[in-house]
């Protein structure tokens, strides 16, 4: 699924979320639920960067709980989805929806399965086939 | 006249227990919870990593405005 989908995906399914975008470690969006995404992402980024800092352990997601609404940041390896909702969202579920939005817009970069050869028709069909034509 | 009393106290009671909540646990406590690998978790709320994630924290929901 591409990542615009599965943000649109995400937007619908959770309607906590208000805003949401999709990006690599090194700040390449994928998409996008706001205009300005790079704005959003180069905060993030530097939100996560931070909390990075705080413990030698890596950090999987986090959320910041302010007056105004809360953001939430699930990283994947080099994968990221950052969100805004309004005040007290409800978290475990927010969390949930946004590593759903990870895994399936994730799915995407997976290569596709080798297309299978089309089945041969047994030798008889074939020959009827030839000789009435 | 005892019955008034009580009632008086009870409802006395439950205002400054309203306003205790307000103060303390009504309005939502602004803090950062950050979740790591090994399945721990930190709350910040107060001090001067707190104070810097939140301040990210606004500036990234002002972004996302």
């Amino acid at each position: 699924m591409e990542a615009a989908q599965a943000l649109a995906d995400l937007t619908e399914i959770s309607t906590q979320i208000k805003a949401a975008v999709l990006f690599r470690a090194d700040g390449t969006v994928d998409g996008a639920t706001v205009a300005d995404a790079t704005r959003f992402v180069e905060a993030a980024r530097a939100l996560l960067s931070a909390a990075d800092g705080i413990r030698a352990e890596p950090l999987v997601q986090l959320e910041a709980a302010i007056a105004d609404g809360s953001v939430f940041v699930v990283r994947d390896g080099e994968r990221v989805v950052a969100a805004v909702t309004g005040p007290e969202p409800t978290v475990g579920l927010v969390f949930y929806d946004l590593k759903s939005c990870l895994r399936t817009s994730a799915g995407s970069e997976e290569p596709e399965p080798p297309k299978r050869a089309p089945k041969r028709k047994p030798k008889e069909e074939a020959e009827d086939e030839s000789s009435e034509a | 006249m005892k019955r008034k009393l009580l009632v008086l106290i009870a409802a006395a009671g439950a205002v400054l227990a309203a306003l205790a909540f307000l103060r303390h646990g009504g309005a939502r406590r602004e803090r950062v919870d950050l979740y790591f690998a090994d399945g721990s978790m930190v709350s910040l709320g107060e001090g001067p990593d707190a104070e810097r994630l939140l301040g990210l924290g606004r500036a990234t929901l002002d972004a996302a405005r």
